[in-house]
């Protein structure tokens, strides 16, 4: 018997992290320099809670995959184009201004709204995916704070792996410490299920998934709402870079333990 | 949709109204002309599907890049057919856009000793300090009184090509008429195969293929690519697209039309120092420097922003010829380091142009295509000038089109040429082209010639020039004089700093007796960090090699490895066996191993075949 699920992916836009991402104090709080002007791509974390949903629907047949994702239009118009070559799903658009550190809770608030008025969306086959981490600059709680608007209990973080039990119910691998996964069994959803970066490889680029993407996608975001995100009078001190330096250098013909013994003297260093 | 077997593989089929391949101003144009012409009257029928009745034109555009906005190329523009689709058109709309403040060419001395320059040059450069004060020679650089009339961009653009694509694609997508595919390279034409007089009809377009290992062999994941069928193919995928080369191939060139000249542009935006007097809009051109051959420019956008870059052309036939290391030397001329010191690199490309002018025009129809934008010989090199005369061919195109479909007539040859070649013909992108067209003869018998036989052209409008016989591109690359004893010594010095794990193009600069760089980590930086730092290279897995060796042992026999020295993203090294080995993740595709390859096979065709490919550089500051 298949289990019948409703997912909903939450994915938002960032800034593509390939270009030069230089963090500035603006009037309304840190940014990024000519953030408007980078491309943006889909969170990467999200990405692959996007390719598993994918996935799983297809082992569950009847099952329907939502992507809701907040951004200006056409940001989400131009990273849609991208990925809707990648796997099916529905487009549920929410036309916000993106950029700076956005307060978790105001963003969770806005998708709460979304995702109540997805039509035909049932709470009790509900799975709510969405990155572990991200990529852009929120508190990295938002999908936390979605589950609770939404009333749902069961909250798993770091998943890599989920395998879905004839009756509903479905086991849960999540990173735990020291390379290992806790396995849980849920009983069945709703349940949050916050990605790591899942098992499955990225999908190759389908023109004919993007044409039938395309019939929902295009609509979605001509009827997006639009949506504020209230900054909630946070306050940020101060943005800055992580600190990482490369060097490179070309070294010929050194010996596995030369290496190894560079790498314990380099992460001793750190 | 529908599956069909071609060979042992099965693959599926899509239809389409229109479909481009690749997405740059020239089908930026093309596809604009079409929307605004829809926007106007979305029920005009003319605009209705034949391949989906009912629905508007189907119309796809296929880009090779992750992303529009995945543009190599900062201009400077005159952007008379850019404003005349967007009569309106705001320059702070777009990001790094500015309107043109002032105009500048500057002759560049030599303030190292290490350019090869003619003796006649070596005069002017003495005369030049020796007249300094007199003529107002200042770091170096004499600035030229004026700016001829066909280098002039007086009321143009200074803009960068990624942002601009952007912002016209966000306008195209919003329409709802067109879909833009990034990430989707088109590996060939489809010709139609019912009968002899339609063999030549380009019916569609394939696919890459995806899921293969290197050599294109299906692995586990294969995808097929796909054909998409379509009533027009609209060919605008630059001057080495796959789906132009192969039209070529099949169709073979005008008589007597060839491209023969190349150059690689390269250049760096660059984030200039607080304290900077340079005003977005400021433009300069500049000559002499680092070696005669080369032409550089410096664009400034605003936000303090700058593109700073220059052309190595095929006809500088020394086969060590080089970009990157000869780029660095180049911010470094007082004339520039004045400026640029302090700054940081923020972006940087690289992009093969083809230079060949009306010399390379193909044919620009044929049933069921039509070809735009610089693959069609619209680039403009007198003029210095290409992005507005290949959005110009697209917005043409898109008129012929819109009139072909109001009319009920079919995309074929006879009616394209009778609607887009025609009207092209009688534009000024045709008239400036035959001004333009025989404007740098000169430099193939040497650099002053090549001077004043621009200069004869440009100021007699082209009436006027210096007769030449252009080589192919392979056989200007000059063999090095092996019986020189120094020439040999500086080969085998940059052999064996390669053997060292030095790039070659550095080994060969140090070995003529350039400075070595003196790395600040923030403006000069190795190669290798400039992949990274400064736009950083893609290769989504599962696509073959898009540059491909026909014959090994013509490369283990080459002594020139000219492709290797020029390589832009040093994707190309040097195996011990002497074969260059590809790496697909390093490629920006640039085109310059197409044209910088010194063997060629029985057919004419050089050793290096330049494929489809996905991926490349990500830059939008580009």
């Amino acid at each position: 018997m298949s289990n019948q699920l409703h997912i909903v992916v939450c994915a938002g836009i960032v800034p593509d992290p390939l270009q030069t991402l230089e963090p500035l104090m603006g009037p309304k709080g840190p940014g990024l320099k000519n953030e408007m002007m980078l491309p943006a791509v889909l969170d990467p974390w999200a990405v692959s809670a996007l390719y598993e949903a994918a996935n799983l629907a297809a082992k569950n047949p009847g099952s329907k995959v939502w992507l809701v994702s907040l951004g200006p239009k056409a940001k989400l118009q131009q990273v849609m184009m991208t990925i809707a070559q990648k796997v099916s799903f529905e487009l549920v658009a929410i036309d916000a201004p993106v950029g700076g550190f956005a307060d978790a809770h105001a963003t969770a608030a806005a998708l709460t709204d979304a995702i109540n008025a997805i039509p035909g969306l049932e709470k009790t086959k509900l799975l709510l995916f969405g990155g572990w981490e991200s990529a852009a600059r929120g508190a990295g709680v938002t999908l936390q704070l979605l589950g609770e608007r939404l009333g749902i209990a069961d909250q798993f973080m770091g998943v890599d792996e989920i395998e879905m039990h004839s009756a509903g119910s479905f086991e849960v691998l999540e990173r735990v410490e020291g390379g290992k996964h806790q396995v849980s069994v849920c009983g069945g959803a709703p349940a949050v299920l916050g990605w790591a970066t899942g098992n499955l490889p990225e999908p190759r680029n389908n023109p004919q998934v993007g044409m039938a993407n395309m019939r929902t996608v295009m609509p979605a975001l001509q009827k997006a709402k639009p949506a504020t995100i209230a900054d909630n009078d946070l306050q940020y001190t101060s943005a800055s870079l992580p600190n990482q330096q490369r060097q490179t250098r070309v070294v010929k013909d050194m010996s596995a333990d030369a290496i190894a013994q560079e790498l314990v003297e380099w992460i001793g260093a750190e | 949709m529908e599956g069909k077997s071609a060979g042992a593989i099965e693959r599926q089929s899509m239809e389409a109204d229109i479909a481009c391949v690749g997405f740059g101003p020239a089908v930026g144009g093309f596809l604009t002309t079409l929307t605004h012409a829809w926007n106007e009257n979305p029920a005009d029928p003319a605009f209705e599907s034949k391949v989906a009745p009912g629905l508007p034109l189907q119309v796809l555009c296929y880009e090779r890049a992750d992303d529009i906005a995945a543009g190599v190329s900062g201009v400077v523009t005159a952007a008379q057919g850019i404003r005349a689709s967007f009569p309106d058109l705001n320059p702070a709309d777009i990001a790094m856009a500015s309107r043109i403040k002032e105009e500048q060419i500057l002759y560049l001395l030599d303030p190292v000793g290490a350019s090869r320059r003619p003796w006649l040059l070596r005069m002017v450069d003495r005369l030049l300090r020796a007249l300094s004060a007199t003529l107002g020679v200042r770091d170096e650089a004499f600035h030229l009184p004026w700016t001829p009339r066909f280098l002039h961009k007086g009321g143009g653009l200074v803009m960068s090509i990624g942002q601009f694509n952007q912002w016209v694609g966000a306008q195209l997508m919003a329409s709802g008429l067109v879909q833009i595919w990034p990430a989707m390279p088109v590996s060939e034409p489809l010709f139609a195969e019912n009968s002899e007089r339609n063999s030549n009809k380009v019916v569609g377009v394939r696919l890459t293929d995806q899921g293969v290992d290197k050599q294109g062999t299906p692995q586990a994941g294969f995808v097929a690519g796909m054909d998409v069928r379509a009533n027009l193919i609209v060919v605008g995928d630059g001057p080495f697209g796959s789906v132009g080369q192969a039209i070529d191939r099949r169709m073979g060139m005008p008589a007597g039309h060839d491209k023969r000249e190349w150059a690689l542009g390269m250049k760096f935006v660059i984030e200039l120092p607080e304290e900077t007097t340079l005003e977005a809009g400021t433009v300069w051109h500049t000559f002499g420097y680092p070696e005669p051959e080369i032409f550089g420019f410096l664009y400034v956008h605003p936000e303090r922003l700058a593109s700073v870059g220059i052309f190595v052309p095929s006809w500088m036939g020394d086969s060590a010829r080089t970009v990157y290391r000869y780029l660095q030397h180049f911010i470094q001329h007082p004339a520039l380091w004045r400026h640029l010191k302090g700054g940081t690199l923020r972006s940087w490309g690289a992009k093969s142009l083809d230079e060949s002018g009306l010399h390379g025009e193909p044919f620009l129809v044929g049933d069921g295509y039509a070809r735009i934008g610089e693959g069609s010989g619209s680039t403009n090199m007198l003029a210095g000038s290409g992005v507005d005369e290949a959005w110009t061919t697209g917005v043409q195109l898109g008129e012929a089109v819109i009139g072909l479909l109001r009319e009920g007539r079919s995309f074929t040859q006879e009616n394209l040429a009778a609607t887009y070649e025609a009207q092209r013909r009688a534009s000024w992108i045709e008239r400036n082209a035959l001004e333009a067209m025989n404007a740098r003869n000169g430099f193939h018998r040497g650099f002053v010639s090549g001077m004043m036989g621009m200069a004869l052209a440009g100021l007699t409008g082209g009436r006027l020039s210096l007769a030449a016989t252009v080589p192919p591109a392979h056989k200007q690359i000059k063999k090095q004089r092996v019986r020189s004893l120094n020439e040999l010594k500086r080969r085998e010095a940059a052999m064996l700093a390669v053997e060292d794990g030095r790039p070659l193009h550095d080994a060969l600069m140090s070995a003529r007796g350039w400075p070595e760089i003196a790395f600040d980590g923030k403006l000069l930086i190795s190669h290798q960090d400039t992949l990274l730092m400064g736009g950083k290279v893609q290769a989504m897995p599962g696509f073959a090699d898009h540059v491909v060796f026909r014959d090994a042992g013509l490369c283990i026999h080459c002594d020139d490895k000219t492709c290797i020295a020029m390589c832009s993203g040093q994707a190309l090294t040097l195996a011990s066996d002497g074969i260059p080995v590809f790496e697909r993740e390093k490629c920006v595709h640039c085109g310059a191993c197409l044209w910088n390859c010194s063997q060629a096979g029985a057919d004419g065709s050089t050793n290096i075949e330049f494929r489809a490919g996905s991926g490349g550089l990500h830059s939008v500051e580009n």
